[in-house]
């Protein structure tokens, strides 16, 4: 019979199983605890062991075994309080003593459902593969045939235009006298268009975001408005907004969003008649590229009172947004009539325009505002999304590249000559690796007008651990090592907004002299060369023909 | 001949791989065919039947035929046919509006390009009243001594010549500048970096004559006719159209609301150079107007009665020698130079001044 201590383990799991290991190191420890104090899931411990140690003291050997009490680190073996390879404690450890290590081989999945509770957590998809945005490269090169353009000297253009673009046929002018003019008593609709710049920070929520955090962005956003003279603009997410941002100017920099929880939209619509300026736009949220078909999730640790108040709920309950709006009926009926009341609140002068996740439908959603005159773009979100918080299922398996959605979106509008109306929004896995600029220019190529970040801001901004190999990816817990998707003062403490927003506007920057350097190589400068798939090669024949791009090897 | 020798003058400037010939206006042998549809272009012997054909079909009737007197050239292949034919309208068609008329005009092209284009029996380059065009590949003063240019007999008001032909793709002849539909004309200098984005959009305007694009500056024609024909807008929005002003610049304008609404709704027609656009409309106007960044030359030279707009000086020199030299315009980035119908003055439009 085997000894009943064996029998004991037999219910652990080992650390093999585990997504990351702590490699300690005993030499160089001095036990100062600050590791096992930081660690967001106490994933590590301090232990006290009795070991068996041969010694031999004195000038001749004489080896003696010796119990000695020692004080160690150990990683805990609890699925619920897995290593999460964030790597707080060996940024708190003064002498480079600990440190996770990625376990390629782990059986972490099998695991991680204790209590029928299936796994969540938040950040994007764990797919470390490169992306076909990085495969992406610009091969028309201008080179003798045309002079290439000067990044530094000639005049560049980038921007973008949001909101509805009537066709040239149906703008209301008259010529007299060699001059063109707006007909005095004309009838038409001229939907309102915001001048922006091509790259958008998306939707992401007080609330999933930390006080420093979504303040940094904000504060950031409006630094490139009013000293770079960058009209970035930000996107709420569904979480309400301040009600001073509401009363403030700065209002025109953010583009609010409804989703179908409908939070913070009491505070909103109350004070539409003290706005002193109209927001940039508003975003009609019906899907999300990291869990499509799944609905908003604030997870009752993080409604605090701040949280609670903005959005008007009661605190530390779970805030699920359904899947779906609940007044969704039809996209001809109610789609076209949440646009059009969207827009009727603020007098249609916002542009309100719905997301969507990337989905082989998005076609048919296309196709519908393409026809509906107050739709005034379509963002799609494909699966390489971020989210606060979502099944991991969902995050993982469900939903579409945004590459060939895209494109099949824009090529869509073109055989339809509306390829200027309607403006194509894209994200989703927009720099993944990093590469900001090159993933934006490579989807404007493709045909959006613009596109939207999110994650890579706040692993930009913010030095937000996560990654594609199920790095920390703690945001839906509220334990946020780095503060940003967090509601806990004691973390979010450690997030200076002001750093925040100093690094949202370097980002900007730098994206922008990026794109110049990516556009002018190929000879554009005046308006975006949105659609100039000439540009583009991939070394995939498969890819190549599916975007309709060519093939370069 | 003198538009060739000025070509051969700027020689440095070009490949000599192909002439290219507009001619508005006519006179000569054409004279007293003002009011008559000329169908110019190439083919075989196999093609000329076709053709004939497809017009006695159509309910042409042919009222006269030109062909250029072909003189053998070392190293010129000839081919069958050569022509420009003049044509009376169907009869239902005589007392049409000049819209209908011009759009069976161009069809018939089209259809005639079509049936021509698989085999090459048949290149159709314009059908127009009083336009003619001639095309061949090879060494401009060759190709205009294998048309027996140097002998005359053809005469034109307004005369379009490129020396070469599309530098980037492969030779052909529907790729020769310069290009023209219903009436309006031109041709162009340099590359053309957002082609793909400005053919996808006038392919998609639903208007039969945005097709073709062998050569990457035939969307600037195309651009011109949509602007003018198809929307009414008066030429100098071509300018606007195509090297948009800033949106501080615009507010400059007197016309900046209807600008705003253009520079929107016609964004994907933008270009980004390096070009130089000559064209000239069906009133006989001429005109040039660069890139937003001026990235080629181009002057306007002349007087009264006779003006050149060039792509470099020596052809000038070479075209109008007696001219007042210090009068001669180089337009920048936002200037459109306008010749008025019969050369009767040049102006240039300024974007900022309106």
């Amino acid at each position: 019979m085997e000894p009943a201590t064996a029998l004991d383990h037999n219910h652990q799991l080992s650390l093999k199983e585990f997504p990351y290991i702590i490699r300690w190191r005993d030499d160089r420890c001095k036990r100062c605890g600050r590791c096992t104090a930081v660690c967001p899931v106490k994933a590590i411990a301090p232990a006290v062991k009795v070991q068996r140690v041969v010694q031999s003291e004195g000038p001749v050997p004489t080896p003696t075994a010796v119990r000695k009490i020692i004080h160690t680190v150990e990683q805990v073996t609890d699925i619920e309080r897995y290593c999460t390879g964030c790597g707080t404690c060996t940024l708190v450890c003064p002498n480079d003593a600990i440190e996770p290590e990625y376990n390629p081989a782990n059986k972490f999945l099998h695991y991680k459902n204790r209590g029928g509770e299936g796994y969540r957590r938040g950040g994007r998809r764990n797919d470390p593969a490169i992306s076909t945005l990085d495969r992406l490269k610009f091969t028309r090169i201008s080179m003798l045939t045309d002079p290439a353009l000067d990044a530094g000297r000639h005049e560049f253009r980038v921007r973008t235009l949001l909101g509805r673009i009537l066709p040239p046929e149906e703008l209301p002018l008259i010529a007299t006298d060699g001059s063109l003019g707006v007909e005095e008593s004309h009838d038409k609709f001229i939907p309102p268009v915001r001048e922006i710049f091509p790259i958008m920070i998306g939707s992401m929520s007080i609330g999933a975001l930390s006080p420093p955090m979504w303040e940094g962005l904000a504060m950031g956003v409006a630094y490139l408005n009013e000293v770079e003279d960058m009209p970035v603009v930000m996107c709420t997410g569904e979480g309400g907004v301040p009600p001073r941002l509401l009363r403030s100017r700065f209002l025109k920099y953010m583009t609010i969003q409804i989703a179908s929880g409908y939070f913070g939209w009491d505070e909103i619509i109350h004070s539409i008649p003290h706005m002193i300026e109209d927001p940039a736009a508003i975003e009609i949220k019906y899907g999300q590229g990291a869990k499509p078909g799944d609905g908003g999730l604030l997870m009752a640790q993080k409604v605090l009172r701040l949280i609670a108040s903005i959005r008007g709920v009661p605190q530390f309950v779970d805030l699920a947004s359904p899947p779906t709006h609940q007044t969704k009926y039809s996209i001809e009926e109610a789609v076209a009539k949440m646009i059009q009341s969207m827009s009727m609140a603020w007098g249609f002068r916002v542009p309100v325009y719905p997301k969507i996740s990337g989905t082989k439908t998005a076609r048919s959603v296309l196709n519908n505002l393409a026809r509906n005159p107050f739709a005034a773009a379509l963002s799609i979100d494909g699966e390489d999304g971020g989210t606060g918080a979502a099944y991991n299922v969902s995050i993982d398996k469900m939903g579409h590249p945004i590459a060939s959605n895209l494109r099949e979106c824009y090529l869509d509008l073109v055989k339809q000559g509306k390829q200027n109306e309607l403006p194509l929004i894209a994200a989703g896995g927009v720099a993944k690796k990093g590469n900001l600029a090159a993933n934006a220019a490579a989807l404007i190529m493709l045909g959006a007008s613009a596109v939207s970040i999110g994650k890579y801001v706040m692993q930009a901004a913010a030095n937000c651990f996560g990654d594609e190999y199920n790095r920390c990816n703690l945001c839906n817990t509220g334990k946020c090592p780095r503060g940003i998707t967090t509601q806990d003062p004691k973390l979010y403490r450690r997030l200076d907004s002001d750093q925040v927003a100093e690094r949202v506007v370097e980002i900007f920057k730098v994206a922008n002299v990026e794109l110049k350097k990516i556009f002018a190589p190929m000879g554009r400068s005046t308006e975006l060369p949105i659609g100039m798939s000439d540009g583009l090669s991939i070394d995939d024949k498969a890819m190549a023909d599916r975007l309709e791009i060519s093939y370069a090897c | 001949m003198e538009n060739i020798l000025a070509l051969e003058t700027m020689k440095e400037g070009h490949d000599g791989s192909g002439l290219g010939l507009t001619l508005k206006d006519l006179g000569g042998h054409f004279e007293h065919l003002k009011g008559y549809p000329i169908l110019s272009g190439i083919c075989s012997k196999s093609g000329a039947k076709i053709l004939d054909d497809y017009m006695d079909k159509a309910g042409f009737q042919l009222k006269d035929i030109w062909a250029p007197k072909i003189k053998p050239v070392k190293g010129m292949k000839s081919r069958d046919h050569y022509f420009a034919r003049a044509y009376d309208y169907p009869f239902s068609y005589k007392y049409k509006p000049t819209k209908e008329k011009e759009d069976l005009l161009m069809n018939i092209r089209l259809t005639l390009r079509k049936i021509g284009e698989p085999d090459e029996s048949m290149f159709i380059f314009s059908f127009y009243p009083d336009v003619l065009t001639l095309k061949e590949v090879g060494d401009p003063l060759q190709v205009a001594e294998f048309f027996g240019l140097d002998k005359g007999g053809l005469k034109a008001r307004i005369i379009f010549a490129q020396g070469r032909q599309n530098t980037n793709y492969a030779i052909y002849l529907y790729a020769c500048h310069p290009f023209f539909i219903q009436g309006y004309c031109s041709m162009t200098n340099g590359e053309n970096t957002a082609f793909v984005p400005i053919r996808e959009f006038l392919m998609s305007r639903g208007f039969p004559g945005y097709i073709g694009y062998n050569s990457d500056s035939e969307v600037f024609t195309h651009i011109m006719h949509y602007t003018v024909r198809q929307l009414g807008y008066p030429l100098t929005y071509y300018k606007d159209v195509i090297t948009p002003l800033k949106d501080s610049e615009i507010g400059t304008r007197q016309d900046k609301n209807a600008l705003r609404l253009i520079k929107q709704s016609l964004r994907p027609l933008c270009v980004d150079g390096p070009n130089v656009v000559i064209g000239f409309t069906p009133d006989g106007t001429c005109f040039m107007a660069h890139d937003a960044k001026k990235l080629r030359p181009g002057v306007v030279g002349g007087m009264k009665g006779k003006y050149a707009l060039m792509s470099e000086e020596c052809g000038l020199d070479s075209a109008i020698p007696g001219r007042n030299k210090s009068q001669d315009i180089f337009p920048m980035k936002y200037d459109m130079v306008i010749v008025k119908p019969q050369a009767e003055e040049v102006r240039v439009w300024n974007q900022l001044q309106h």
